[in-house]
């Protein structure tokens, strides 16, 4: 994986050194809260509902052991030895201390990592397809390219100032695990006509309150202008995109007004503008950032290719679900669920942290990768390494085999931290995940995606689910609308809202009914989704309201 | 305009700025303002013709003044490129390298404080339009 050299060290230090300075100087009253807000917004420190928040960026959710392990040591030193994987591949901190955020940020610097960008209306942390670098079905592997976009966007001088926040995504192959049309660019990498890798673009693309599915911009560009290529991009985006309303500033919908035919023909005019003034890395930048991401010494297929039998059916039902097959044979990617029965998704105790870590040194050629479903992968482990691997999750409460099932549940932090938030998430997923595990329909139902949002603001992307729960506030009250057919994957689709929305018991009952509607009507291998898809919403509805 | 911030050794222009629809319609003076919502290539003609280009910044969050002082500096201009209104120190490094080379905000500028802001990074990640090598540049020789 990626490591800094004396040039980005140096960036990440300074950028310590300036937040202390900051603090300080706010601490001591020299600089108000207004004038504060922006400079630490700009380092991922938010003010919540009950203290200060601060996001920490994991770079295409992609981290090492020592890393990992530094999160950890740093929810012991600095918070209550918890912290919470975002939907954005990032950790963020709940109860963190505003003198002490400049410490966190000093001993993230010592691993390589930081908080820059994590928000504000600037390029955001680059999110890329989690099982990167491993999986079977990528052109290859998509992170060099996301590493260089990092760089071009860190620190923009004429991006930071965007009209609102801009999100990133690159994957490298037809299956989308990222989410990439949902997001404002979403590259994907392809091999064009000639065997030549390039970018497919799509631009516009984004959940909150309008959801839109990205169109196809530029089918190829070729990777020496790919960096001239965004700029553009932005650069229309930055002039042009909305800033009278809030609400209608994302480039989504500056693509929606003007139309993505004319938003391509200014693009295209602005790249053609900016080639002639040679901004883009030279490729050997390129070629060493390749190199990083060198494949890591796999043992050739033909040894111990297979799992043991251990004729131990829990452990069978975990490698089915939460293994994915890799490209170097006798190897898998093992997905470490953090969506315990009854658990808040996406925390992970301090223990946990070190124990992933120490996991990822020993199995996993010290690499772990953070999902934008909240769980962490192990992307190279031996098959024969997955029972001595699943034992030690088991022992600590890390087992859980559901990926991509019922209880895989995506949910914002909603009102238990948000100052956003309409309606609590996590209770909810927590008692939708109970429900199934005790009712015992959660091992029947196979890949159902239920994702929870507290608000329009959709940050458990919950537009995107399978099973879509909104929370919004009907009168003082919290209430649940609840949305059928939505997907993030290649097959992109916006679920549809079922109909009047539901008390907190009344959702819980509402997912078991259309999870029962669907039970009924499958046909053989359909999914959740497929038999929604084909059977429509009206037997929903009529089961729901009937 | 004398307390303007200036990193440039000729003469400031001693008259005021005239508006891009002003400009466009009449075109003999030598300050133009460019306000966020006007098209910086509009001036892109008369550029011989201007000495001053002033960007105004009626909120330091609407960045559509970096693109236009690029688009400037990117068609040729070597005049005067001016940040007015809501720019804080914060924002001072970017704005060069944007190819904004005077300063003159609603609230003055702590010279010791601009200073210490263009001093903080010792080196860059993009090309932009103050001319200095990106790291990109400098890791390949
Ligand atoms: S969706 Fe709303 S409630 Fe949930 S985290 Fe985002 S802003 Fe907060």
């Amino acid at each position: 994986m990626y490591q800094y050299d004396r040039f980005d060290q140096a960036m990440v230090d300074a950028r310590v050194e300036e937040f202390r300075d900051q603090c300080q100087r706010r601490i001591e009253g020299k600089l108000t809260e207004d004038q504060f807000k922006p400079l630490r917004l700009m380092n991922g420190l938010y003010l919540q509902l009950h203290a200060y928040m601060l996001r920490v960026a994991i770079p295409y959710g992609t981290l090492s052991g020592p890393q990992m392990r530094a999160l950890g040591d740093i929810a012991d030193r600095f918070d209550r030895k918890y912290g919470h994987f975002t939907t954005r591949q990032n950790i963020q901190y709940n109860w963190i201390k505003l003198e002490e955020a400049p410490d966190i940020l000093a001993a993230l610097a010592k691993v390589e990592m930081h908080a820059i960008q994590t928000s504000g209306n600037c390029i955001r942390n680059i999110s890329s397809d989690h099982f990167a670098g491993a999986a079977a079905d990528e052109v290859t592997d998509p992170r060099p390219y996301a590493e260089l976009l990092r760089q071009w966007s860190s620190f923009h001088p004429e991006f930071s100032y965007l009209p609102r926040k801009f999100k990133f995504a690159v994957i490298a192959s037809e299956t989308d695990r990222a989410a990439m049309r949902l997001h404002d660019i979403g590259i994907n990498i392809v091999r064009g006509h000639n065997g030549d890798l390039g970018a497919a673009v799509y631009v516009g693309g984004g959940m909150g309150r309008t959801p839109m599915i990205a169109p196809l911009i530029r089918d190829f560009v070729p990777l020496d202008q790919l960096v001239t290529y965004a700029e553009a991009c932005l650069r229309v985006y930055n002039r042009y995109g909305r800033r009278d309303n809030k609400y209608k500033a994302r480039i989504k919908i500056l693509v929606h007004e003007l139309g993505a035919e004319e938003y391509t023909r200014q693009v295209e005019a602005e790249f053609a503008h900016l080639l002639a003034q040679n901004i883009e890395p030279p490729i050997a930048e390129l070629e060493r950032i390749k190199a990083h991401f060198a494949q890591p010494a796999f043992m050739p297929g033909d040894v111990e290719t297979s799992q043991p039998d251990v004729g131990d059916g829990k452990f069978a039902v975990w490698v089915d679900r939460n293994t994915h097959p890799h490209k170097q044979s006798g190897y898998a990617s093992a997905v470490i669920s953090l969506k315990p029965v009854g658990g808040i998704p996406g925390d992970a105790t301090s223990d946990q942290m070190r124990l992933m870590a120490a996991l990822g040194e020993q199995y996993s050629f010290n690499e772990l990768r953070v999902t934008h479903t909240q769980n962490i992968v192990l992307p190279h482990v031996r098959k024969a390494d997955l029972f001595a691997l699943w034992q030690q999750l088991e022992a600590a409460g890390l087992g859980t085999a559901n990926l991509d099932q019922v209880g895989d549940i995506i949910a914002c932090p909603g009102l238990d931290y948000c100052s956003l938030a309409n309606a609590r998430s996590i209770p909810v997923a927590q008692r939708i995940s109970e429900r199934f595990a005790a009712n015992g329909k959660g091992d029947t139902l196979g890949e159902l995606k239920l994702k929870i949002s507290g608000c329009i603001n959709a940050c458990g992307h919950h537009h995107a689910g399978h099973i879509g729960i909104l929370g919004v506030d009907r009168k003082g009250v919290e209430n649940y609308q609840l949305l059928l057919g939505g997907s993030e994957a290649q097959d992109t689709s916006l679920g549809k809202i079922t109909g009047p929305g539901f008390s907190e018991d009344g959702i819980i009952d509402a997912v078991e009914t259309a999870a029962d509607v669907y039970l009924r009507e499958r046909q053989d291998g359909e999914r959740f989704l497929d038999t929604y898809r084909r059977i429509g919403m009206d037997p929903f509805k009529e089961a729901l309201y009937g | 305009m004398a307390d303007a911030l200036r990193f440039r050794t000729d003469n400031a222009v001693d008259h005021p700025a005239v508006t891009v629809d002003a400009y466009l319609e009449q075109s003999n003076a030598s300050a133009v303002r460019i306000e966020p919502g006007d098209d910086a290539r509009d001036l892109l003609p008369h550029l011989g013709h201007i000495r001053l280009v002033e960007i105004n910044f009626p909120a330091f969050g609407d960045g559509r003044g970096y693109s236009a002082a690029r688009v400037l500096r990117e068609a040729g201009y070597t005049g005067e490129i001016r940040a007015v209104g809501d720019v804080l120190v914060d924002q001072i490094a970017y704005l060069r390298r944007c190819g904004f080379d005077a300063f003159e905000p609603d609230q003055p500028l702590d010279p010791s404080d601009v200073k210490m802001a263009l001093a903080r990074w010792p080196d860059v990640y993009q090309s932009a339009a103050d001319g200095r090598v990106p790291i990109w540049s400098q890791r390949h020789g």
